[in-house]
């Protein structure tokens, strides 16, 4: 156990937080989800100063020329891919006087002209023209003027990640073994061809933008906050997808993974037994019984394969701190301040199988945020209210902290217990701890 | 219903054979009508789907959903689209694409007394105006356009929707039910809190 410490009466000035005393081995204080001095340091260094923050997906970005608008913490963003094809990131701020340069979603462009005074920038972020250039003196170099650029993006598997940090390592080490799981979760999808769709599930909650992240790793709430779905899939008789987090789940064969540097998986698979076993388990989606026909009729022995694409993957894995990969789903953590997130539920189709197959896919990507997401960020709102009292200081993360037998050790090093364990919380507070307390005096 | 529905299929609160390609197929048909112009409608035309417009809207305000429920066909869609215009539900996600037995689902569902989401539970109250009627020439169905506001109070926060409403009623022996009633948000794509109160 950590040695007990008081902390100072009067909250610290900012750049000077003792961080090591707001995070102990069992418990974090709850200034870190109220404090906007904390909030706006992680907005620097946890979202892109130190490590990689997940961008966009490569489907998102199709043709070269080809740009989407997006946000790093609080920073306007703007990948590109370049004619070649290459990706960039940018910041969407014009470096003459900070307007916004690019005020659509997505589309293509091969140069960005800002709306306010016409300079015009290329898309890796070379200034390219300023209107009536005589107005400047000869000091004035076009060169040292820029967009300012993302200095890493990289992309694993489809998967983009910017980081400011010249020195970051390679996104492939820095995601460790959470690399294996995105590759399990992509190579569900025949040839690994994964479509992010335009229409996007875009929720908001009134609260910090951590309790998605605490919670995207927590196999202890379902069978509580998630009540009113079970109770729903009961309806017509047998218990579904889910059932199993209310029946002791600690006793199950489900497990959660420590990826290293915050990531974190639950693996549910274990839960189901065989091919067409995801698909049986299924709350029931609109049009489920003529396609079940369909695909059995056209597909005979490849059937089962078939019907369980249009289901989730079954693990819940967690990329610090943004990415949160469920389902068919890629979620993305976004802050909008320290008591304001949204939780963007980007749905997917997949290539290489018959068209119904993602239309099915469709139906069972809404079910989530309709009955079971909902219920969730009310608790993350209640919580962000409960946290509202300051005599009440820690926010506890200690069920599994030293109880024997829960923990184990891989033949890989990778540490795994029951999946109601809050390690995952314990550790991506480490990960946290460790960024927000670099480059400060401690 | 297009194809024959085998008799085990037939309780569609249960059942869900019919959303077929067909089913989708007729729904885009029956939106992209929804979009069009109009001819004016007679005055007794208008009055009947203004009055059938406020008590539907009516039954969800006092949370009678069951009763709201029954308004609907066997074969009723209720959809909230995400995309703005709709877009092509066959690849894209809805906030709602609710057949029979999902609409049973989701009524179950406020009911449980169990949604987080829904303690306290969302108070509503909604105008509806720019109310216009046409007959659908192909199945003679009547289509009703018209324009939204819900108010919501929940958890001591006041909340506003505008949208547009596009319904495809049915005559029954029983009055008019409903077989399509489309959901258009004005920020159906934008960042929304707890979309769980009913449309
Ligand atoms: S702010 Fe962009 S050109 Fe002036
Ligand atoms: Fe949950």
């Amino acid at each position: 156990m950590t040695v007990s410490r008081d902390l100072p009466a009067v909250a610290p000035a900012p750049g000077r937080t003792d961080y090591a005393a707001l995070v102990r081995e069992d418990r974090v204080h709850r200034s870190v989800y109220t404090e906007q001095h904390i909030f706006d340091e992680e907005m620097v260094k946890v979202f892109g100063g130190r490590s990689w923050v997940y961008l966009a997906h490569e489907s998102q970005l199709p043709e070269p020329n080809s740009f989407r608008s997006v946000r790093m913490g609080l920073r306007p963003v703007i990948v590109t891919r370049d004619r070649r094809g290459d990706l960039h990131a940018v910041f969407n701020r014009c470096s003459h006087r900070a307007a916004t340069l690019c005020r659509e979603e997505s589309g293509t462009a091969k140069s960005f002209q800002c709306p306010y005074h016409g300079w015009t920038f290329r898309n890796t972020g070379e200034l390219v023209g300023t209107p009536w250039p005589k107005g400047f003196g000869p000091s004035f170099d076009k060169s040292e003027h820029g967009l300012h650029k993302v200095a890493r993006v990289e992309s694993y598997r489809g998967f983009v990640f910017g980081t400011l940090n010249e020195s970051a390592p390679s996104v492939v080490d820095w995601l460790g073994p959470a690399a294996g799981w995105l590759d399990y979760w992509v190579d569900r999808a025949p040839g690994g061809e994964v479509v992010v769709r335009s229409a996007a599930h875009r929720m908001g909650y009134r609260g910090n933008w951590k309790l998605a992240y605490d919670n995207a790793g927590d196999g202890y709430h379902p069978a509580f906050s998630h009540r009113s779905l079970l109770e729903m899939a009961s309806r017509m008789g047998d218990a579904k997808d889910m059932a199993y987090f209310g029946r002791s789940p600690d006793e199950g064969p489900m497990r959660t993974y420590m990826l290293g540097n915050g990531h974190s998986v639950i693996d549910q698979r274990p839960n189901y037994d065989g091919p067409g076993s995801f698909w049986a388990n299924q709350r029931p989606q609109p049009g489920r019984e003529w396609f079940e026909e369909k695909i059995r009729a056209e597909h005979g022995a490849d059937a089962d394969r078939l019907l369980d694409l249009t289901i989730g993957s079954q693990i819940n894995l967690s990329i610090f701190p943004n990415l949160l990969v469920i389902g068919n789903q890629i979620q993305v953590i976004e802050p909008l301040g320290v008591d304001r997130t949204q939780l963007t539920w980007h749905a997917t189709t997949i290539g290489g199988v018959p068209p119904e197959v993602n239309t099915m896919r469709m139906r069972t990507q809404e079910d989530f945020p309709a009955f079971g997401e909902p219920d969730d960020q009310a608790n993350f709102e209640e919580v962000q209210r409960g946290l509202a009292a300051p005599e009440a200081e820690w926010v506890l993360m200690n069920r599994g902290l030293d109880v024997p037998g829960w923990q184990e050790v891989g033949p890989d090093g990778v540490v795994s217990s029951t999946a109601t364990d809050e390690l995952h919380m314990r550790r991506y507070y480490a990960a946290w701890l460790e960024m927000m307390s670099e480059g400060t005096a401690r | 219903m297009s194809r024959r529905t085998p008799a085990e299929y037939a309780d569609t609160s249960s059942w869900s054979y019919h959303v077929d390609d067909r089913f989708y197929a007729e729904l885009a048909r029956q939106s992209a009508l929804l979009r069009e112009d109009w001819p004016d409608a007679g005055v007794a035309e208008i009055v009947e789907a203004q009055s059938f417009l406020a008590r539907e809207a009516r039954l969800v305000d006092v949370g009678r959903f069951n009763d709201w429920l029954e308004q609907f066909t066997d074969d009723c869609l209720y959809w909230v689209p995400v995309t703005a215009g709709a877009g092509d539900p066959t690849v894209e996600v809805s906030h709602a694409f609710d057949d029979r037995r999902r609409l049973t689902d989701r009524v179950y569902w406020l009911r449980t007394g169990l949604a987080f989401s829904q303690i306290p539970a969302s108070r509503t109250r909604r105008l509806i105006g720019n109310v216009e009627t046409t007959v659908d020439p192909v199945t003679d169905e009547r289509l009703i356009r018209s324009t939204f506001v819900v108010h919501e109070l929940r958890a001591g926060v006041t909340k506003t929707y505008p949208g547009w409403y596009g319904h495809v009623l049915r005559r029954t022996g029983d009055g008019w039910r409903i077989k399509l009633k489309q959901v258009n948000l004005l920020e159906s794509d934008q960042i929304h809190e707890n979309l769980t109160l009913v449309f």
